[in-house]
């Protein structure tokens, strides 16, 4: 089942185009990881593909309907005074996919449980999400992107702020939700990761230089290109 | 004290009063801790002066005030809104904008018409007298209706407020959940307003929020508290208006200030570890 596809997709700030020329499909159960360097235009695709930004040219075909989505933003938008518990925010990742309909079910208070459990942060659930440190925020809301991702989680950046012990499990976390059947689009600075976990490579650099299965990505020109010493 | 209160109670106009005033301070503390939030406490002062422009305009036309401050100050409410999505001119400066404009239009109005009188003063400084038997029923009826959209809605409120671009990734219908604040926000200021008069109306929606975050750390907590805050903050303020004959919206603010200062300092004993 198709997830997203561009089609001849492009965005701007402004009227200047700061990503053009994407064509791909993302289907059902796919582990695809866009790399690119910084401002090569990772965070405003996945933006895009989440109808955070508005397309310039071409389109973008969506197969899910937005509540089954989950979503892990670069920077989180919660300021530094809020007062919302890890609780609170887990839970409002179920809100998506309930309409309409006030209040939370038991099945909703269940899964925010699970999720916490799946990040190690349940202890902390009481905890003010403020007071909590970088890489705890960083889990608390991968918890809610949890919660929220019915078949289909975006992550931008994942590991930045976790530790190496945080950022393992994450990796091995993402990999068991893709094998139960989880779609995963991923933007990501680390090559070597993306080349050893994911099934697709989208390679950005203001427009699109790969896409393709990750097993195909070293021997393509912008794969060779960066196995010539260049770090993403 | 018991009998100060029996006294109060037999006047068939403070129990309306308080009852009104009630009903608008819990939705004011529910509303505001969502507004300071979401940095849109400045709406509230912007949203007083455009319905004190508009109390101007219907006493002019001899029109049922309540009628004529709603649906501006809802209309108002929408555009500050939008001028703060679209930021264009930047949203703190609109608000200042289009309530200076709304003030001036207002004074302008009422001088031409009745002049300068003692109804400005109650406009701006509210009046405890000023509401009549129809206006408690409509006030009633609305404060009840935001306060039941509140709690039904407050799930979908707290995550627009706390991340809204998250909500709208995953299927959040995030602009409606912002214009429903906007509505139950000049709902609540329209009404509360009369009482508390324009000048100090904002502060019924910022000072229970921002008292209640200086000791609790959950959303809901800081809702639930600051809901307690503002009663209790209305109901000393009252009292106190009738013991000793103060004017009741800057006794209500007042009042809040205390509880605000006395949350302050409990909040700096509990970081400095002394409970």
């Amino acid at each position: 089942m198709l997830v997203f596809a561009c089609q001849n997709t492009s965005f701007a700030y402004e009227n200047r185009t700061v990503l053009s020329g994407l064509n791909f499909r993302v289907q059902s159960g796919d582990y695809l990881c866009v790399i690119g360097e910084n401002g090569s235009g990772k965070s405003t695709l996945l933006k895009g593909l989440l109808n955070l930004e508005p397309v310039k040219s071409g389109r973008i075909i969506r197969g899910l309907p937005a509540g089954e989505l989950g979503y892990l933003p670069q920077t989180s938008a919660a300021q530094k005074d809020f007062p919302a518990s890890v609780y609170e925010a887990a839970l409002s990742g179920r809100l998506g996919r309930r309409g309409f309909r006030p209040f939370y079910s038991r099945a909703d208070k269940n899964a925010a449980q699970e999720c916490l459990q799946k990040v190690n942060l349940w202890p902390l659930r009481r905890r003010c999400f403020r007071e909590l440190s970088g890489g705890q925020q960083r889990r608390a809301l991968l918890a809610r992107a949890l919660c929220a991702a019915g078949s289909c989680l975006v992550l931008d950046e994942p590991e930045a702020g976790l530790d190496r012990k945080s950022a393992a499990e994450m990796r091995r976390l993402l990999k068991r939700l893709n094998q139960a059947g989880l779609t995963i689009i991923m933007a990501s600075h680390d090559l070597n990761y993306a080349l050893k976990e994911a099934g697709q490579i989208l390679h950005l650099q203001n427009r699109q230089l790969f896409y393709g299965a990750a097993g195909d990505y070293p021997r393509s020109r912008p794969g060779r290109k960066l196995r010539g010493g260049k770090n993403v | 004290m018991f009998s100060l209160l029996a006294e109060m109670f037999s006047y068939a106009f403070l129990t309306r009063a308080v009852i009104v005033g009630l009903l608008v301070s819990l939705c004011a503390a529910l509303l505001g801790v969502s507004l300071v939030l979401k940095r849109y406490s400045m709406i509230g002062a912007g949203l007083s002066n455009v319905g004190f422009g508009a109390l101007a305009v219907a006493a002019a036309f001899n029109a049922a005030p309540l009628m004529i401050s709603i649906p501006v100050v809802v209309l108002a409410a929408f555009l500050l809104l939008r001028l703060n999505e679209r930021s264009r001119i930047k949203g703190d400066a609109a608000i200042a904008l289009i309530s200076t404009s709304a003030l001036a239009i207002g004074v302008a109005v009422v001088s031409a018409t009745t002049g300068m009188n003692t109804d400005v003063c109650n406009y701006m400084f509210g009046s405890i007298l000023a509401m009549s038997q129809s206006d408690v029923r409509l006030s009633i009826a609305l404060a009840s209706g935001v306060f039941l959209l509140f709690i039904l809605f407050y799930r979908q409120i707290f995550a627009v407020t706390f991340d809204e671009a998250f909500a709208r990734a995953t299927g959040v219908n995030a602009s409606l959940y912002n214009s429903l604040l906007a509505v139950l926000t000049a709902v609540t200021i329209a009404l509360g307003m009369r009482m508390m008069g324009a000048l100090l109306i904002s502060s019924l929606i910022i000072f229970p929020a921002l008292t209640a975050m200086r000791l609790c750390k959950q959303f809901r907590t800081v809702a639930v508290c600051s809901a307690i805050i503002s009663v209790a903050g209305f109901l000393s303020g009252i009292i106190c208006s009738y013991a000793y004959a103060t004017p009741t919206g800057a006794s209500v603010v007042i009042a809040n200030i205390l509880l605000f200062l006395l949350f302050w300092a409990a909040g700096l004993a509990r970081e400095r570890g002394f409970f």
